[in-house]
């Protein structure tokens, strides 16, 4: 991917620091400071009104539900709420941005000092979060596709105004890989507590990285560049990892960094200088005038940290401590909200957490994947998987036989007892009925029975496998064992 | 208080404005003036007064606050009505020039 040719060894005698600035676009019906709505793909310019079209005279509301997703997001990122915030102007011309200046905060933010935790190879690692604060977005240009394209820039504002968060880490991040863990967990984080769906693809998770890089071991940071806008987890990988490269081939050759805005090309895996946009950064930030400052109460706070579920790490640790789940599935089963709200109400209906686990995770959720179904969507309700694994518990259906009714299930979205009921499947643990069976499989079989008796005991397996198949699988396994080794005596 | 022509033409890049050097000499003294008008201000010793640069109000809570529910946008007709040009519903402009 990367045409920079520094070894390994001199790579690493350099230590990268990176801080991330994350954009989450906020789950709510309306924009941020007025009533168009923000659902994504409508025509262009249909979701628009005076006030995100920046006309002379509209005054810009604060959207409540908004605020509240935003101070759900600061606590879920263990940040401080600061009773007083305001918004700020922060002034660039750009043909999207139709007011001339983006509202955002500046001095006296929403949020500050939070935390993240990642985990890196079985480690955790906090990760700071220096200041979560709220915003509009810009409208989108498109400098390509039209047949005149090559004179003019199209501009859709649709999502001029649309709600977003700006969370800024503190440069405690050491490598790509913990750039993209970050990443991961915190949109996972997002997801959880229902202040974003965070598709990228809609542009409702944006990142910029800002990346440097010094010697090992010396406290002073190095010059850093920002990129800007990477549009998936992987690229932003990749577009560090190149970036940790180019800055240390640069000083390497006896360059210096410069300090810069720097654009991934995703076709040939480099970034590139936004030079130009450099001598204009001076945003020139004042007080929004518009607006009142944001003042979040006691009382308020309150309401939204008692509404906010429990976070995916906490999950994580409760289902491995409370079901007894090994950490790889602890984690599967809590990756989503809707996965964790399935495996417990399902351990719960069946008793036993464990096994229920290893269901939802093995065989549920492969029917699932074969089917492109999410598992809120699942024929299975949550219940029924319950009832499926505690009758296995019970030893009224053996494993095997278990596997075949959860295909059933999935199928007719049955409970297993009816599909048990009617295909006549209980598990056969009567001792008459098995010695039935038994008998038979041994008159079939008398070269084997010889076997076993002349010391070949191993030879017993063949033949509990043969009245497991003589049975169709309906034989209670343990039963039979116990049986045909009286038998053989 | 001065204003340099220096930092005249700085501010009007910053606004996109193009000034000719009559004008750039002509904006560092009228500006000059205004601040000095204003600097007036500083006599007073304010090192008391909480800074104001909105509106506050008396209350732990903001009180003007939207509930999140959606209200009529304006028509694409209407919304490109003042475009000087438009196409296929967008706003078109000059191909953006990065200075």
């Amino acid at each position: 991917m990367s045409t920079l040719a520094v070894a390994e060894d001199v790579i690493a005698k350099y230590e990268p620091v990176i801080g991330l600035e994350v954009h989450v676009q906020l789950g709510t019906k309306t924009k941020i400071f007025c009533g168009c709505v923000t659902s994504f793909g409508a025509e262009p310019n249909t979701n628009v009104c005076p006030v995100c079209l920046g006309l002379p005279g509209a005054l810009p509301v604060l959207n409540r539900q908004a605020v509240e997703l935003a101070i759900s997001a600061a606590l879920a990122l263990h940040c401080r709420v600061n009773p007083f915030s305001r918004f700020a102007r922060k002034n660039y011309f750009y043909p999207d941005l139709p007011k001339g200046y983006q509202i955002s905060q500046y001095d006296q933010p929403l949020a500050e000092h939070g935390w993240l935790n990642i985990n890196i190879d079985g480690i955790a690692k906090r990760i700071g979060v220096t200041r979560v604060h709220m915003e509009d977005d810009a409208g989108k240009s498109i400098h390509d596709g039209f047949r005149d394209s090559d004179v003019y820039t199209y501009v859709d504002l649709n999502r001029s105004g649309a709600p977003l968060i700006e969370i800024v880490s503190e440069p405690d991040i050491r490598s790509a890989g913990e750039a993209y863990a970050y990443l991961t967990e915190m949109k996972q984080v997002m997801q959880y507590i229902s202040v974003s769906d965070c598709d990228m693809e809609k542009g409702q998770l944006r990142c910029d990285a800002n990346v440097s890089v010094r010697p090992r071991g010396r406290e002073e940071l190095g010059t850093k560049a920002e990129v800007k806008n990477v549009n998936s987890f992987r690229f932003v990988k990749q577009a560090i990892e190149y970036e940790i490269r180019r800055q240390v081939e640069l000083i390497e050759s006896g360059g210096t960094v410069a300090q810069e805005s720097r654009l991934y090309n995703v076709e040939t895996g480099q970034t590139v200088s936004m030079r130009s946009k450099e001598q204009a950064h001076d945003y020139r930030y004042f007080p929004e005038p518009d607006l009142v400052p944001l003042q979040v109460s006691e009382h308020w706070l309150h309401e939204v940290k008692s509404r906010l579920p429990e976070l995916p790490a906490d999950r994580r640790e409760r289902f491995a401590t409370d079901y007894g789940l090994r950490e790889y599935d602890a984690q599967v089963l809590s990756l989503t909200r809707e996965t964790g709200d399935y495996f417990e109400t399902a351990a719960k209906v069946s008793g036993d957490g464990r096994a229920t686990g290893n269901w939802v995770t093995g065989d549920l959720m492969g029917l699932l994947k074969a089917a492109g179904k999410e598992i809120a969507e699942s024929p299975i309700s949550a219940q029924r998987l319950g009832e499926l694994v505690a009758l296995i518990s019970k030893g009224e259906i053996s494993g095997k036989l278990a596997k075949e009714i959860l295909a059933k299930m999935f199928e007719s979205g049955e409970a297993a007892s009816a599909i048990i009921d009617r295909e006549g499947l209980k598990q056969i643990s009567d001792s008459g009925a098995l010695e039935k069976i038994i008998d038979e499989v041994l008159a079939a079989n008398p070269k084997q029975v010889e076997q076993y008796r002349s010391g070949k005991t191993a030879v017993a397996g063949f033949l509990v496998g043969q009245a497991m198949k003589a049975s169709r699988g309906q034989a209670n396994p343990a039963a039979v064992n116990e049986l045909l080794k009286a038998k053989l005596g | 208080m001065k204003l340099t022509e220096e930092e005249v033409r700085y501010v009007a890049g910053l606004a996109n404005l193009r000034l000719t050097e009559e004008e750039v000499h002509r904006m560092s003294q009228d500006l000059g003036h205004i601040l000095t008008h204003i600097e007036q201000l500083n006599e007073l010793d304010t090192s008391a007064v909480p800074p104001m640069a909105q509106v506050l109000f008396d209350a732990d809570e903001t009180a003007t606050l939207r509930e999140d529910r959606p209200r009529a946008s304006l028509s694409n007709n209407e919304a490109l009505a003042n475009a000087p040009v438009s196409g296929a519903g967008y706003y078109k402009v000059p191909k953006v020039i990065e200075r």
